[in-house]
């Protein structure tokens, strides 16, 4: 990831000479040449599933980040879109006999839409009132996926059938690392885009002050709904390829923790930054996994850490060492 | 009025008033610096599992309480200096990230001190239910119920007769006017941290003896107190006490005649639908955004 940090911030510290487009490329690049190197250090199908997970949380991350980062909305029950997404994927397609692959399409449109319905009232809400409404949000979307235990397994979870494109069965954690690591790509580069159109101008307008955005002529209302119903998307595409990947599902996907996580990774990458979401979501994916050594310390561990961030690099990681290496550049 | 019904009424408020205490530490420590305390339920269980603690080493029970009560004030005053004092100057949402940190560490250090079981604190008056009404009530419930009303006569002469007391209030309503009388705010925030985390001890030594308590116990309780001073309008005192009940009354009836099972999932039901219709909360006042 060193090497996505540092072409970021050179990419960006040249920004004004190449233009924002070219910053722009070399993220997506740089990023491609990451996931297509990686196969040459990875060992085993072990550090193969991290590489997966690391990519698809960094797909809800992205997503996130456009919301939080950009729009500056909150979504504290994120996990609820990213469960929904695999949820939907594994029930569409054991209950209807959907193939796997039109069962994921079918959740992920079902989840932008639900989306798109609980959006406008939610995102009336300013501050911690949306804190507290998507937290309710995700909260109910939990407790109903344990509760209706018939339909979902409950807490026990559900079996999930294997992804087929085509008549082509996809298995083995190869296949998946370059799934995940093309959606990863192809998330940055929607996000990149979305980012430098106008509608990512509008969002940083709004950010600033709403009532601002609106006096020059901005739909803030259209843009909020927009981006949220995009980040929604990213989460339940996520899910769906996680669900699909493991073969299972648990209503820990859905819970308040994991959605706290996944705005943990933003903010610790940095926000209203795509490429910090990545470093945000790597990180704070395979901490965990080095921290099962501690066993019992990792919550201390995990938690003390993201004070430790937030306290003495609260912009997030890669602002913060990004503008490190511009001052160094520019003296 | 039916037996059953009183039952749910005397089970709501007995849980409404723990909300209300949670609330009311969400509210003063929001009130001090605009930031919502995601450890605010980690007191509660720190209150909880020390007085279980405390007891089990000899403390008389009185003596336990207290003493219980004494650690999650220190806990959260130590919380406060070592971390939202140094992040002062970060944005709101780094701040609540700072809080949620907090509390994950909270959470691992009591699973690491005690352990991942389930404990019960003993009730203060025994078990033998009361009936009242044609309904049984616990005798800690009626404990919790009175506990409550003596905090909140407290509380008001707190807020509005003793010198901090006042000093918070002043902060809440304009900072900068009451820096510019000489009020230390950062004293404030800090006595804010200690009073929250206090009061949610309060809330989680009354509680134990009624739904046990864990090192993941005070997950839960936060939100719902989150939820409840939300209800009420965050920053409210009254507000946080009539959203706690209000909640806790909902609660226990929609649990009663709608479905158990849904029970966590009313109260966010229910703020849910209050923010759509009301988008400040019940008692929140309306308010104008400067540009």
């Amino acid at each position: 990831m060193d090497s996505l940090v540092h072409s970021a911030a050179n990419a960006s510290s040249r920004a004004t000479l190449a233009g924002a487009l070219t910053a722009r490329t070399r993220l997506v690049a740089a990023l491609a040449l990451v996931i297509a190197s990686l196969p040459l250090v990875i060992a085993n199908d072990y550090f193969y599933d991290v590489a997966i997970t690391v990519a698809l949380n960094a797909i809800v991350c992205i997503g996130l980040n456009l919301l939080i980062g950009y729009a500056g909305q909150i979504s504290l029950g994120h996990a609820g879109f990213f469960a929904l997404g695999g949820y939907g994927t594994a029930l569409v397609a054991t209950r209807y006999g959907w193939p796997t692959l039109a069962a994921f399409v079918a959740a992920v449109a079902a989840v932008a839409l639900l989306a798109f319905i609980v959006g406008r009232p939610i995102l009336r809400l300013k501050g911690h009132y949306l804190a507290m409404a998507t937290l309710g949000l995700g909260i109910i979307v939990s407790i109903v996926i344990s509760t209706e235990d018939r339909i979902t397994g409950g807490p026990d979870g559900m079996q999930v059938p294997a992804l087929a494109i085509g008549g082509l069965v996809v298995q083995g954690e190869r296949a998946w690392y370059w799934i995940a690591g093309g959606a990863l790509v192809a998330a940055t580069w929607v996000a990149s885009n979305l980012i430098d159109s106008p509608t990512g101008r509008a969002l940083r307008a709004l950010h600033t002050s709403e009532i601002a955005a609106e006096v020059a002529g901005i739909d803030s209302a259209r843009h909020k709904l927009f981006v949220f119903v995009v980040s929604a998307a990213f989460a339940a595409v996520a899910g769906g390829f996680a669900a699909l990947h493991a073969g299972f599902i648990t209503p820990a996907k859905a819970s308040f923790f994991h959605s706290i996580e996944l705005v943990t990774m933003v903010v610790f990458g940095g926000m209203a930054s795509t490429g910090g979401a990545i470093v945000g979501a790597a990180v704070l994916t395979v901490l965990p996994q080095v921290l099962t050594v501690f066993h019992d310390y990792e919550m201390i561990v995990f938690g003390g850490l993201l004070m430790a961030t937030m306290i003495f690099l609260p912009r997030g990681v890669v602002p913060t060492l990004y503008g490190m290496l511009a001052s160094r550049t520019r003296s | 009025m039916s037996a059953a019904s009183v039952q749910y009424i005397a089970s709501g408020l007995t849980v409404g008033s723990i909300y209300a205490l949670v609330a009311l530490g969400f509210s003063i420590v929001f009130n001090a610096s605009r930031v919502i305390n995601f450890a605010q339920g980690e007191f509660v269980m720190i209150g909880g599992m020390s007085a279980v603690s405390l007891l089990a080493l000899g403390a008389p029970m009185p003596l336990a309480l207290a003493g219980a009560v004494v650690v999650a004030t220190v806990v959260g005053l130590v919380v406060e200096k070592l971390a939202i004092e140094r992040a002062r100057r970060a944005d709101v949402v780094t701040l609540i990230i700072i809080t949620i940190g907090a509390s994950i560490l909270l959470r691992g250090v009591a699973q690491v001190v005690w352990d991942k079981s389930v404990h019960r604190l003993p009730p203060l008056a025994g078990d033998t239910p009361v009936t009242l009404f044609g309904a049984t009530i616990l005798p800690q419930s009626l404990w919790v119920l009175a506990a409550t009303v003596v905090i909140m006569a407290a509380l008001t002469y707190f807020f509005r007769r003793t010198r901090l007391g006042k000093a918070m209030l002043a902060t809440s309503h304009n900072r900068l006017a009451a820096q510019l009388v000489g009020i230390d705010v950062d004293r404030v925030l800090f006595a804010s941290f200690g009073l929250a985390a206090g009061l949610g001890a309060i809330a989680g030594v009354l509680i134990a003896p009624i739904a046990f308590t864990a090192y993941d116990a005070g997950v839960m309780l936060g939100l719902k107190g989150f939820a409840a001073a939300i209800l009420g309008g965050l920053g409210s005192f009254p507000g946080a006490i009539a959203g706690g009940l209000t909640l806790g009354l909902l609660e226990s009836i929609g649990a009663g005649y709608v479905s158990s099972a849904y029970k966590d999932a009313i109260a966010f039901v229910i703020i849910l639908g209050v923010l759509f219709v009301r988008p400040d909360g019940l008692l929140g006042a309306l308010r104008s955004e400067r540009v």
